[in-house]
């Protein structure tokens, strides 16, 4: 069952998603890696249709990084989360469009902020502090409202996460199997253990 | 129809000659000068830094440009057209990785360059491209550094080491002297900056030297590095000089003693 978590701390963006690929009622693989490092400081969670999803975010990596060989400059996260929105809305008007939900983390580097994007598949972008999609959005919206301080440190941050993730496990039918988290600072991108 | 009469296209002249392509090569010669060359593992792209303006900035001028990761490109010849010729490169870059989910190969993006090049030798409403290419970068999947050259005509040759632009004959004709397989990383820097002080008058200033290993990103020597080999380079052909001199002294005087 896809769930997607993420969530902003004092220098850091936490984001999480289960690694479940299923058909149907199906567990085909509990390894999937769903998310998609697009820069030295940008990571994005996604979920949705099969197909579409992997299909959208390689098309997302390669825009961006076509971008930062022709600029030599990556875009931060908030111009990225912009022009992505914006792919999403041209393709929410065409015949076929992309039923992808996404969750972009990043840092933003001449600010020195962590940043979080809520996008969905209609076009939706929203800057916050923590965010869900899927299954999670039902269980670990309400404990990240209640224990979320923007000023948590890192151990607070993932012990959170964890409070989130253990809702979710406790209360959807079917295990999500297993969950990958990385971390987003101003050193870059690294995977941690939940 | 007569719409169709006035579209310039590259035509042969009675003896076999494309006037438009050779035109292409004419303003390739008036380019800077730049260099490619290959070491053991190493390969380097030289190249010669027009004088700016007193008031212009200099960083704004780019000689050199990274296609992806693993390939880097300098041109000769009309800048405004490089341009354009290197976003088409940077495009089918991603787009192989897109397609194929592997890195280019050099000699890929270098035949995709080429072709580019010949297409605006042969279409309707074009002129050609007054450009000559150098390549150079690793394949994904080996350690051996790759030199490659594109033409205004479409041709692409491989090299080991190779001058475009302006003098380039006598840079080249220099390095076919100077130049020994499997050179290491400092010989290979060197004889770059050699090969180009043969053309840049003014020295260290006007010289640019961009560097790729293996697995690593393209390196930008800065000013002092490049000034420092310069001046070993100064002081080696004194000390030659010297020497030829003193044993051409020797030679005279036991000429002189000998009568």
């Amino acid at each position: 069952m896809e769930s997607q978590l993420a969530l902003t701390g004092k220098d850091y963006t936490l984001i999480v998603s289960d690694t479940n690929a299923a058909m149907s009622i199906i567990r085909m693989k509990d390894d999937e890696d769903k998310m998609k490092q697009l820069g030295e400081h940008l990571v994005m969670a996604y979920n949705g249709e099969a197909g579409d999803t992997i299909q959208f975010a390689e098309y997302v990596e390669r825009n961006l990084r076509l971008h930062s060989l022709r600029h030599d400059i990556e875009l931060q996260p908030k111009a990225s989360a912009s022009w992505i929105r914006r792919q999403l809305a041209d393709s929410l008007r065409s015949r076929k469009p992309y039923a992808v939900n996404l969750l972009l983390g990043g840092w933003d580097v001449p600010k020195g902020t962590p940043e979080l994007y809520w996008i969905d598949y209609l076009g939706t972008l929203a800057h916050v502090p923590y965010a869900c999609h899927g299954y999670a959005a039902f269980f670990a919206t309400s404990t990240f409202d209640r224990y979320h301080r923007p000023d948590m440190s890192l151990e607070e941050g993932l012990e959170l996460m964890k409070r989130a993730t253990n809702e979710v496990e406790k209360r959807l039918i079917v295990n999500p199997g297993g969950w990958k988290a990385r971390i987003i600072t101003q050193d870059g991108v690294r995977e941690v253990i939940l | 129809m007569s719409r169709s009469y006035d579209r310039a296209l590259t035509v042969f002249s009675p003896d076999g000659h494309l006037f438009q392509v050779e035109y292409a090569l004419e303003a390739v010669r008036k380019g800077t000068c730049a260099v490619g060359l290959a070491g053991k593992d190493i390969v380097i792209l030289g190249v010669e830094k027009k004088s700016t303006l007193q008031l212009q900035d200099p960083r704004s001028i780019k000689k050199v440009v990274n296609l992806d990761d693993h390939v880097s490109l300098a041109f000769s010849g009309l800048t405004a057209d490089g341009r354009i010729l290197v976003d088409k490169a940077r495009v089918e870059c991603q787009s192989h990785r897109l397609t194929v989910e592997d890195p280019v190969t050099v000699e890929y993006i270098t035949r995709h360059i080429a072709q580019i090049q010949q297409r605006y030798t042969q279409s309707g409403g074009v002129r050609p491209f007054g450009l000559s290419c150098l390549l150079i970068g690793y394949d994904p999947y080996d350690n051996i550094p790759k030199l490659y050259m594109t033409e205004p005509s479409g041709i692409y040759t491989a090299w080991k080491s190779i001058a475009i632009g302006k003098s380039s004959k006598t840079v080249r004709e220099f390095l076919e002297k100077n130049y020994q397989d499997d050179l290491n990383d400092d010989d290979a820097i060197k004889l770059t900056i050699k090969s180009l002080l043969e053309v840049v008058q003014t020295g260290a200033k006007n010289i640019e030297i961009s560097i790729m290993k293996k697995g690593e990103k393209v390196k930008q020597l800065d000013n002092q590095t490049i000034e420092d080999i310069v001046n070993t380079i100064e002081q080696e052909n004194k000390a030659l000089d010297e020497q030829r001199k003193s044993r051409l002294q020797q030679q005279l005087d036991a000429q002189s003693a000998m009568t």
